[in-house]
């Protein structure tokens, strides 16, 4: 155990544990190997000669760059708004105690909570209820309402970690609330607020699932990536689409980690 | 020593006489006297958004199962009556719940079973550094992109792809032709058959069954197991007596992920595996081509309507101490 | 001598919880005043009222005569020491001790020259670049201290300031923080559950029960005269004997408290002193305590006393299940006033 004596682990579960993490990465890097792939009609393996062509070809679709433009909008507008509402949200939740306080945070946990299917077509079917026509906001609608519970988890965990008597002090000393929360506050939050930024964007950026249901014609990248799954037309393009998202994805999700190590929160989030 | 008295101080001090910190004081004062407003305004916003929009969304919805379609003319009829949700009860609906959730629970098992050997050793056998480099390799996947990772399998599954490749070289393509020759659970290919569903299922979900188990299996003190085994016990019987008892919360704090997540997929249907539907497809071919809003609201109780039962059973077992 | 700080009649509750049950307090100018109470009795609360962080559900709060109980923690004429320090984690020592004059816009000059002050009272001149983290905990403590003075409140409110120290930092820092009090005249108003810490610093102090004062006065006072088997058990040991335990020992017939050290222990009943009370009984065990011995004796059908002796060196050490007497002056036994209402 790690406890005492240094006792080793049975080779037996090292090697299972080995095997389990292999499970979860091989399939990742499989995809950069399949991105340099000769061989356009099908997914031959071994891939038959490698090629940079596919990263060329890729970067003069026009279709792709609107699709990645579209979704960087998205992710942008649905984390500010995320960031607002869940901050507002956890600092409500966690300094006060009022009559269905319970409630609330079962609402804000609700949208992930619930399957993506069931939010996409509520909303959809608010929209036509309502006449609203498909555009850039139904999508940040959507996105904005399951992004806010990351905010919220992360900024609430950080509110639970710092003494709540921060605030009391300082207005103790003579500041007044604004000014509290301009120098106690915020600084306090900040890191927490952009691990929590982070995985929104991420979290946004790769959303497919309530998108099908409020982008209308519109075309975000994992919306691209969806009808090529279904239909593949280019796959060698959709591999090296797919390596730009497994990077574009995997450094806000370190900063976040990095930002946020000493609380390690466990099922905070999910999609 | 030579303080300056407090009171002075504050009647005294400059930015007071000028115009900001003069309003961002009062404002503060009616902040502090009137709390309710403070937390009216704090929770005013998102309550608006998730409240009314989402929850409001949400009800209107699921009002809709009360709505029926009229075979003739193909409309919605907008007045209440049990007749569309009765239609759940068709024996081709049956079928297709039934099999999410069969395929739910398979997946969920499974994805206990083979977390837990690594929750384990992340939990008792690794040191910070390591543990920190585990918990990364673990909390990557579960974030990245969930389309390239179905993608990835795509790729994988495919009659041309990796896995076929492996059991030729290793001269066991009988072998692989004859699980796939299993009726229902076979098929042509992997990437057409349950087993390749279950499959990607199984790995998209793995992570959020890593984690509770990893952080649970963490809670049991280690004297526990060294009592257990100074009283004479064997590893497997401390395994079975000890440990499983106490991590238990947490597999069922995994599973509330897995299961649920899986219940409402319909995209790794749809793309892996057969044509048979499974729950999220129904509702999203409902309310898509086939226009029928009513039924497809009526399909989205039954998750809810499972989940909640779930989560009313996992309360019980103790799973949220563990989430 | 003026009021520095009054509650009124002050209550608060929580739901249906009373923490702060109708007290009324008057603490003088630069006073060294201290609740005393165990947890939960609402010793805290009633700091909390005063500093502004909580609303009293029913009453009034006066600092400097004025009342001040619908006012913000930011105009109240007073600051606090936390429990925990509350020190800023992401601001240095210097930038959380002049905390207090930035918010006020006092400039960057005046701000730096009373910070290095402040930073020489406490005894941290050095210091002032370092992260909380980087600090002990008794420089934590000192820090909190200079941040909560550098405005010269007429009153400062101590939390428990020193429960997070060990043994011996802490009787250090009772000795500093009572001559930093004298040095500096203002008022002190401290609260703890460490009944030695009040005894030792406070000029006066009120001892807290489930939300009630239940006897304010000197040290001196509350030790020698409890007004309630309370007082007398918290404050010190107490043998409280009931209304008729103390007739039949020759006693006035009330509820009296009797310190475990007022009572003289002799071997031979001939060497108590005329005009004591006295009682013979059994000796049923001791406890050698280093400085002094503790013995349990029971007196005549049930009743235990504890009896302290200072240990001396050709001292009789009574034999165990030995008969003993026990003899005490009636002055030193203190009927308990508030029980007989």
């Amino acid at each position: 155990m790690r406890s005492k004596g240094g006792q080793r682990a049975p080779w037996s579960l090292k090697l299972a544990a080995v095997a389990v993490l292999l499970f979860l990465h091989l399939p990742l890097l499989l995809i950069i190997v399949y991105a340099f792939t000769t061989e356009d009609k099908s997914y031959q393996w071994p891939p038959p000669g490698l090629t940079l062509k596919w990263f060329s070809v890729a970067w003069h679709r026009a279709d792709i760059w609107q699709a990645i433009s579209l979704s960087l909008q998205v992710a942008v507008a649905s984390t500010a708004i995320a960031l607002l509402l869940g901050t507002l949200a956890a600092a409500a939740i966690y300094r006060s105690r009022f009559f269905g306080r319970e409630t609330i945070s079962l609402i804000i946990i609700l949208p992930i909570a619930l399957p993506g299917i069931i939010t996409g077509i509520a909303l959809r079917s608010a929209f036509n209820i309502a006449e609203i026509p498909f555009s850039y906001w139904t999508i940040v609608l959507g996105h904005a309402t399951f992004c806010v519970v990351v905010v919220y988890n992360n900024v609430i965990a950080r509110f639970r970690r710092t003494s709540a008597n921060l605030v009391e002090a300082s207005l103790d000393l003579g500041a007044d609330g604004l000014q509290t929360f301009r120098y106690v506050v915020l600084p306090n939050i900040a890191t927490a607020l952009l691990a929590g930024g982070m995985l929104a964007f991420a979290l946004s950026f790769d959303e497919v699932i309530v998108t099908t249901f409020t982008a209308g014609q519109q075309t975000t990248l994992p919306i691209w990536m969806l009808t090529e799954l279904v239909r593949p037309r280019q796959r060698p393009v959709t591999n090296v689409v797919a390596v730009f998202v497994i990077a574009v994805t995997f450094i806000p999700i370190l900063l976040a980690y990095y930002l946020t190590r000493d609380t390690v929160h466990v099922g905070g989030a999910n999609k | 020593m030579m303080l300056t008295p407090w009171g002075l101080k504050l009647i005294n001090s400059a930015p007071l006489d000028q115009l900001w910190p003069r309003i961002r004081r009062s404002l503060s004062d009616r902040l502090f006297k009137q709390r309710t407003l403070l937390l009216l305004i704090l929770l005013g916003p998102p309550l608006m958004w998730l409240g009314i929009v989402y929850l409001g969304s949400l009800f209107a919805l699921l009002a809709q199962s009360l709505f029926y379609i009229d075979e003739f003319s193909g409309m919605v009829v907008h007045e209440f009556s049990l007749r569309t949700l009765r239609e759940l009860f068709t024996a081709t609906n049956v079928d297709i719940v039934a099999r999410t959730v069969t395929m739910a629970g398979a997946v969920t098992v499974f994805a206990a079973v083979v977390a837990f050997p690594l929750a384990y050793y992340m939990a008792r056998y690794s040191g910070p550094r390591v543990k920190a480099l585990f918990y990364l390799a673990v909390m990557l996947p579960l974030w990245s992109s969930y389309l390239v990772r179905v993608y990835a399998w795509k790729l994988i599954l495919a009659h041309e792809g990796i896995i076929r490749w492996t059991f030729e070289h290793l001269g066991m393509a009988r072998v692989l032709d004859s699980i796939l020759a299993i009726p229902v659970l076979g098929g042509p290919s992997l990437s057409v058959s349950y087993i390749g569903m279950f499959l990607v299922f199984l790995y998209i979900w793995l992570p959020f069954m890593i984690l509770p188990i990893q952080a649970s299996i963490e809670r049991v003190p280690t004297s526990l197991l060294d009592a257990s085994a100074d009283l004479g016990a064997h590893p497997a019987q401390t395994f079975r007596r000890v440990i499983l008892p106490l991590v238990f919360p947490g597999i069922v704090a995994g599973s509330i992920f897995t299961f649920s997540l899986t219940l409402g997929d319909y995209i790794i249907p749809g793309i892996i595996g057969s044509s048979r539907l499974f729950i999220g497809q129904a509702v999203y071919l409902h309310q898509g081509t086939a226009g029928n809003i009513p039924l497809a609201a009526a399909f989205s109780i039954v998750p809810i309507v499972i989940m909640a039962a779930y989560l009313t059973l996992a309360r019980r077992l103790g799973a949220f101490d563990a989430l | 001598m003026s009021s520095a700080v009054t509650l009124d009649r002050i209550s608060q509750h929580f739901e249906s919880v009373v923490a702060v049950d109708g007290i009324s307090l008057d603490v003088d100018s630069g006073e060294f005043f201290s609740l005393l109470g165990p947890s939960g009795s609402g010793k805290t609360t009633c700091l909390r009222l005063v500093a502004g962080f909580d609303q009293p559900t029913a009453g009034r709060v006066l600092i400097g005569g004025e009342d001040v109980t619908a006012h913000p923690p930011y105009r109240r004429a007073v600051n606090t020491v936390f429990q925990d320090y509350a020190l800023f984690p992401h601001m240095t020592v210097r930038d959380n001790i002049s905390y207090a004059l930035m918010v006020r816009g006092v400039t960057d000059s005046e701000r730096r020259r009373r910070t290095a002050e402040m930073l020489e009272l406490v005894q941290l001149s050095g210091m002032e670049n370092r992260r909380p983290a980087q600090l002990s905990g008794g420089q934590r403590q000192r820090v909190a201290l200079a941040r909560a003075l550098i405005n010269a409140p007429p009153v400062l409110l101590l939390d428990e300031p020193l429960g997070a120290l060990d043994l011996k930092l802490r009787q250090q820092m009772q000795i500093e923080l009572k001559a930093l009090q004298r040095q500096l005249g203002i008022t002190f108003i401290y609260v703890t559950h460490d009944q030695e810490e009040a005894l030792s610093m406070s000029d006066r102090l009120a001892v807290f029960k489930n939300g009630r004062v239940e006897q304010t006065g000197s040290p001196q006072s509350v030790y020698d005269k409890p007004q309630t088997a309370f007082v007398a058990g918290f404050v010190g040991n107490a043998n409280i004997l009931s209304a008729e335990q103390a007739g039949r020992l020759g006693m006035p017939r009330r509820e009296t408290a009797l310190r475990p050290e007022k009572i003289h222990l002799h071997i031979d009943a001939r060497t108590v002193p005329q005009g004591a009370v006295k009682c013979s009984g059994r000796l049923l065990a001791s406890q050698f305590l280093g400085i002094n011995t503790r013995f349990e004796v029971e007196v005549s059908s049930g009743l235990v006393l504890d009896v302290v002796r200072q240990n001396a060196l050709e001292q009789v050490v009574p034999s165990a299940e030995g008969e003993v007497t026990l003899a005490w002056r009636l002055d030193d036994a203190h009927p308990l006033g508030a029980q007989i209402d």
